[in-house]
């Protein structure tokens, strides 16, 4: 089991409901997020190009943040997702400072916090708050593993990449372009 | 052969059928039995039905409670065709709407000047006793139809209840004559109906999408954008005609940056080619329009060479997008857009689209636009209101003969100290609207609002214009109250309620129990012949076949169509509601009213040296001025920028993230500074702003000060001569580095 | 142009627009840890080498303040974290991968270490020292069989803690100026170049000082062999790494960098030191206390910086 999430830049419209979606689904206080819209722009008027990507944890194969986390708090889960257990975690910040996309945050209650894939939903067989709240479905989300998920389907008919795979992370979160 | 009608039962037992297989079928589940799963995963929590109030879009929705009682999420409802079981950020954001501290909490009542904000606690008793004197004071003194009602959303409906049964029949929404009205009149004259919203575009099944100026996307219109991407997912070509490179215009096949305030000359050379070239739908023209040979010799001369000196639009370009439109007939869709009023000749180039849309043969058509269809529901039963002894249209003295609705705009030039109008207003209810953002030219606005002998506002939040009201009624939100029953058209008839899923916050009430309360103390009871909305609303459904009872568990009811005329069938025999019976390419009703029955271009004023023309536009996390206190939406927008193109960065010598002021050709001054957006995505002879921002009432804390509002440099107003839609693209500011001096004199 | 920016309003406190999660607290950490080390080194080296006597300040003086230094050290860090309560979870695991943890289990050794040096550097410091209670005195006794042994551990655990000062940065890969591994070195260099000013400052033996200070200024010259080589090390790697480079070199770091810590803190203590070995007379506070200010501001520039450089997507 290895779950894994696409996003279309080509449908993405950055209307960052994702970002209220995981929100409000998982209590994150408001003045922080767990995953964000970037807007890349190319080109000089009117030869423009443009492309919008909802970014979140990459739940990483080879997580920086598991390893530098003193206490085991950062740690994989089944299907190789990435999470934080609160109670373990002291705050020390290491795991902020080893993920090259910025994917965590200080909790306002002191531990460190970030994108768990909506784990709860994923648990009874549901699927991310942002997947299924995205108004243009440009999110898929689903086992690798399994040829006949979503997420196996798309990436097989799609052109995507990963974000910094040159720093070594092994990153699952995939944009289709 | 199995009819329509057949197959779209077919279809609609499809769903149940997904639903089924999808049981089991664990990873694999569809979107239809989410609500079902996350009930078995939140076994102990209350779902409640509502449908969202942050947009006119009105998405049906479920309110998720905590094990505490508070509102924790909202999300879309599965069965609902406006929004497919998903909301937009705005309404999955619209629990911020509940939570937001700055809310309006009790009434108030004015003690300083009018714009003063000084305001004193009320009890509900005494402002509401307050509300219903002054109006009868005013029906009594000037006659009940000098009290006007402007309202935007669900409290419109109560509120125009009451003036209806006082005996005025002045209730207008800017949404018309600010935003839609050209469109909507000029498809009245083409068609014989207007494309009403939901729009009826079939953009799920279109082949080829034309925006002209339409930012889908970023309006965050749920139905439309969700089916723009299922069209992206099939193939479909968008072609974008836009002087900014929007979001969909990154998304399009064709980008064209035209040149601001030309678009009908693009439009006219469209015709042109697809009627030169032979590339029109010539059956459906033969068969079901009028004036086509008039068309034809109008546009004679309208050529892609000829559009190109005034658009910037290379020839080779015309043409190639006209053919792509053509290659997709009749699944095209020239679209119409959603606020048109841009130049003053917005319902002559809304005409031109129609016109495009016919010659494609796209209306009624799949991947065109569908027939839309909607639940008639009855309304509660009164006696027949007094007839009105001056109606809405002697307010506007001959003028804007075409419009069919009455415009917010023109509410404000019949209420001001020196209007010739032949009915005057005196009394203004304002229901959910925050005027002073909404209206072009502010300093009439609040000429007129000074000029008036009572103001009530009626409202969730403290805005603009509760400054200027004398009793402010605080409206509960969306989330804790009922609203009367939503019906609007879409592919099949559907209805969904609105029910409480927590009482109200602080003192605030629903705007139907203020409209009938206002009416029991005028002696208006048998026009609210229901003591509460719940038992009215019971009787309605049960009119309808159905009952609260069961709508609040479902929330959505859709129903069959009554015939199967989603699309026109092959040959069939129309009948168009326009004084031919045919889609009048020639509008004959616009050649009586003296005005051009075929659209011709028009130049309009270019930026003066040293000035940029001011776009503006919307951001999918906003709606309007509404939201910009909104906690949960503030987080993903604070405040708006002015977007720049590099070159005039370096001409003016500002840089990213500078903040500066804005001066129009007016002389007026932005209040707040706006934050400069250095981007490529904007034409050097303009500059844009998200509309809604620069917030002057202190009471919004969190968004007080932030931005510029577009609306306070919109001195400049093209009026549509036809309908009276006002033209808002014709103003032009230039950029400060310091703030300027206001000069005395 | 190129934009490229996030739409969806993200800020979060201390990540955006830039990081900056670590504030003073893990810089000075870094540097007391460092310090520390470079104190216990020399006093352990000496023990080992037998020459205890010889150099009295940097063997017995020194370590006084050692336990000091850690108290504050691991108390600066304690400050550091934002879920405090839980501190004690990092004694329930050992995960040799995470800098962090092994940082903290050596500091679990080399602190009880340092002050039983400490305790037993007492009566050699202050020759009439007792022990209130007996209880200390037998301990006392004890520990002191064991002088030689404790000096053995530490002449190995302080050069780790030394290198672990610098490595703690270097592990994350994420950020480009701190991925080099010339850090570890570079941090043990300094620790020690001000554990040896520390000890010219405490040394009243005019030999001693001397020594430390010839010490003091070969590690100086290895410091500056180890900053350019880190630099050509960045100017001849990937894009991020020249990026995180070039905030020294003409970026917002560059001024306080090479003025406080190349010129202040390496260049000018090196140039008074030699003319100190030139038989100048030179208050020792002046190359020694810079040396100090230097190594302490090395760490901050570094936190910040490292903080600021960032992988480009």
């Amino acid at each position: 089991m290895r779950y894994a999430m696409a996003i279309d830049t080509k449908k993405c419209v950055g209307c960052s409901d994702c970002v209220v979606a995981c929100q409000t689904e998982n209590h994150v206080p408001i003045g922080y997020c767990r995953d964000w819209v970037v807007e890349v722009m190319d080109g000089t008027y009117p030869q423009l190009e443009m492309e919008i990507r909802s970014e979140r944890c990459n739940q990483c194969g080879n997580a920086p943040c598991v390893r530098c986390c003193p206490t085991g708090a950062s740690h994989f889960e089944e299907g190789g997702l990435v999470l934080v257990t609160a109670d373990k975690c002291i705050g020390c910040g290491a795991c902020i400072q080893s993920c090259p996309y910025d994917a965590r945050y200080s909790h306002p209650d002191g531990h460190v916090d970030k994108c768990t894939f909506c784990n709860h939903r994923v648990e009874v067989g549901g699927k991310p708050a942002c997947v299924e709240a995205c108004p243009t479905k440009c999110m898929y989300f689903g086992d690798l593993d399994d040829p006949g998920s979503d997420v196996s389907k798309v990436l097989k008919t799609r052109k995507s990449k990963t974000l910094i795979p040159e720093a070594g992370t092994e990153p699952y979160l995939y944009f289709l372009i | 052969m199995a009819s329509r009608r057949d197959f779209l039962r077919v279809s609609a037992f499809g769903i149940g059928g997904m639903f089924v297989a999808a049981a089991g079928l664990k990873l694999q589940a569809s979107i239809s039995d989410l609500n079902e799963r996350s009930d078995k995963l939140y076994l102990n929590l209350i779902k409640t039905p509502t449908y969202c109030e942050v947009c006119f879009w009105k998405c049906a929705g479920w309110v998720y409670k905590t094990d505490e009682g508070e509102i924790w999420k909202i999300v879309g409802n599965e069965i609902d065709q406006h929004c497919n079981g998903r909301f937009c950020p705005r309404g999955t954001g619209g629990v911020g709407m509940y939570h937001d501290e700055a809310r309006l909490k009790t009434p108030l009542i004015r003690t300083g000047e009018r714009g003063e904000q000084k305001f004193r606690k009320a009890s509900w008793e005494e402002a509401l006793d307050m509300v219903a004197k002054n109006l009868q004071n005013i029906a009594d003194k000037h006659g009940p139809e000098t009290i006007a009602l402007l309202s935007h959303g669900s409290g419109g409906k109560y509120f125009t209840n009451l003036i209806k049964a006082l005996g005025s029949d002045s209730s207008a929404a800017p949404s018309f004559s600010q935003c839609k009205g050209p469109r909507e009149i000029a498809f009245l004259n083409t068609f014989g109906e207007e494309v009403l919203s939901p729009e009826r575009t079939d953009i799920r099944d279109t082949r080829c999408m034309v925006l002209i100026g339409a930012h889908i996307g970023e309006n965050m219109h749920n139905g439309q954008v969700q089916e723009m991407s299922d069209a992206i997912d099939k193939g479909a070509s968008i072609i974008t005609v836009d002087p900014r490179f929007s979001v969909v215009a990154g998304k399009s096949k064709f980008w064209l940056p035209v040149k601001p305030a030309t678009d009908i000359a693009l439009l006219l050379a469209w015709i042109h080619v697809i009627i030169y070239e032979n590339q029109y739908d010539a059956g459906y023209v033969e068969k079901y329009t009028y004036g086509f040979d008039y068309l034809k010799q109008h546009v004679k001369n309208f050529t892609p060479e000829w559009a190109y000196g005034i658009t910037t639009i290379k020839p080779g370009t015309i043409r190639e997008t006209a053919r792509e439109m053509a290659n997709a007939s009749p699944a095209v869709i020239i679209h119409p857009g959603r606020h048109v009023t841009w130049y003053g000749d917005d319902t002559q180039r809304l005409r031109a689209v129609a016109i495009l849309n016919a010659l494609l043969g796209s209306w009624g058509r799949r991947g065109g636009f569908y027939q839309p269809e909607s639940m008639p529901v009855p309304s509660a039963p009164h006696p027949p209101y007094p007839k009105p002894r001056k109606t809405w249209r002697d307010a506007l003295n001959g003028k804007f003969n075409m419009t069919e609705l009455p415009l917010a705009s023109e509410f404000v030039e019949a209420s001001l100290p020196d209007s010739d109008r032949d009915l005057q207003y005196k009394a203004w209810i304002v229901n959910g609207t925050n005027l002073i953002f909404t209206l072009p030219d502010q300093q009439k606005t609040i000429d007129a609002l000074k000029n008036l002998e009572f103001v009530a506002v009626v409202d969730t939040m403290p805005m603009e214009i509760t400054a200027w009201a004398d009793v402010i009624l605080p409206e509960c939100t969306y989330l804790e109250r009922y609203d009367s029953i939503r019906n609007s058209p879409h592919r099949l008839p559907s209805i969904a309620v609105r029910i409480p899923a927590v009482d109200p916050k602080y003192d605030t009430r629903s705007a139907w129990w203020m409209a009938r309360e206002i009416g029991l103390r005028m002696g208006l009871d048998d026009y609210f012949p229901f003591e509460t909305q719940e038992e009215e609303l019971d009787w309605q459904l049960k009119e309808l076949g159905t009952s609260l009872e069961e709508m609040t568990r479902k929330g959505v009811k859709n129903f069959e169509r009554s015939w199967d005329d989603l699309y026109i069938a092959k040959g069939q025999e129309m009948e168009f509601f326009t004084n031919t019976g045919k889609i009048e390419l020639y509008s004959t009703s616009m050649a009586a009213a003296g005005f051009d029955p075929l659209p011709v271009y028009t130049k309009h004023e270019l930026p003066p040296a040293g000035f940029y023309r001011l776009n503006y536009g919307r951001a999918p996390m906003h709606t309007f001025s509404r939201t910009s206190n909104n906690p949960n939406l503030t987080d993903l927008m604070a405040e708006n920028t002015l977007w720049v193109n590099p070159k005039i960065s370096k001409i003016e010598g500002i840089e990213n993230d500078q903040y500066v002021w804005l001066e129009n050709s007016k002389g007026i001054i932005s209040t707040f500074p706006i934050k400069v957006r250095v981007t490529e995505r904007i034409r050097w002879d303009s500059v844009y702003m998200v509309h809604g921002f620069g917030h002057q009432n202190k009471m919004l804390e969190r968004c007080f000060g932030k931005g510029a509002s577009d609306t306070e440099l919109m001195s400049i107003v093209h009026k549509d001569p036809v309908m009276g839609g006002t033209g808002m693209r014709g103003n032009f500011v230039r950029i400060h580095i310091e703030k300027p001096q206001e000069e005395l004199s | 142009m190129r934009e490229e920016i996030i739409i969806s309003g993200r800020m979060n406190p201390n990540i955006d627009p830039y990081l900056h999660i670590w504030h003073w607290q893990i810089p000075l950490y870094l540097f007391l840890g460092g310090l520390a080390a470079g104190i216990l080194f020399f006093s352990a080296y000496n023990h080992v080498t037998g020459k205890e006597e010889k150099y009295r300040a940097a063997s017995y003086i020194s370590t006084l303040i050692v336990p000091l230094l850690l108290v504050f050290g691991l108390f600066s860090l304690f400050l550091d974290l934002k879920h405090k309560m839980y501190f004690w979870r990092l004694y329930t695991t050992i995960k040799l991968e995470s800098p962090m943890s092994w940082g903290a289990w050596v500091l679990m050794l080399v602190t009880p270490l340092s002050f039983i040096l400490a305790a037993i550097n007492l009566k050699k410091v202050f020759p009439g020292w007792k022990w209130k209670y007996p209880l200390m005195q037998t301990l006392d006794d004890f520990f002191e069989n064991y002088r030689r042994t404790i000096a053995w551990i530490l002449v190995v655990a302080a050069p780790i803690l030394g290198i672990y000062t610098g490595i703690l940065f270097s592990a994350f890969n994420a950020r480009p100026l701190w991925n080099t591994s010339i850090l570890g070195p570079l941090f043990l260099v300094s620790g020690l170049s001000t554990g040896a000013a520390v000890n010219i400052l405490f040394s009243k033996d005019h030999a001693e000082r001397l020594a430390f200070t010839r010490i003091d200024l070969v590690l100086i010259g290895i410091e500056l062999f180890l900053i350019t080589h880190m630099f050509m090390g960045f100017m001849a790697s990937t894009q991020v790494q020249i990026d995180s480079a070039k905030l020294f070199l003409g970026g917002p770091y560059t001024a306080q960098f090479w003025v406080l810590v190349v010129m202040l803190g390496l260049v000018i203590p090196a140039f008074l030191e030699i003319l100190e070995l030139k038989k100048f007379k030179i208050p020792a506070i002046v190359p020694a206390g810079l040396v100090l200010m230097g190594g302490l501001i090395l760490r901050f520039i570094l936190t910040n910086a490292g903080q600021m450089s960032r992988w480009l997507y």
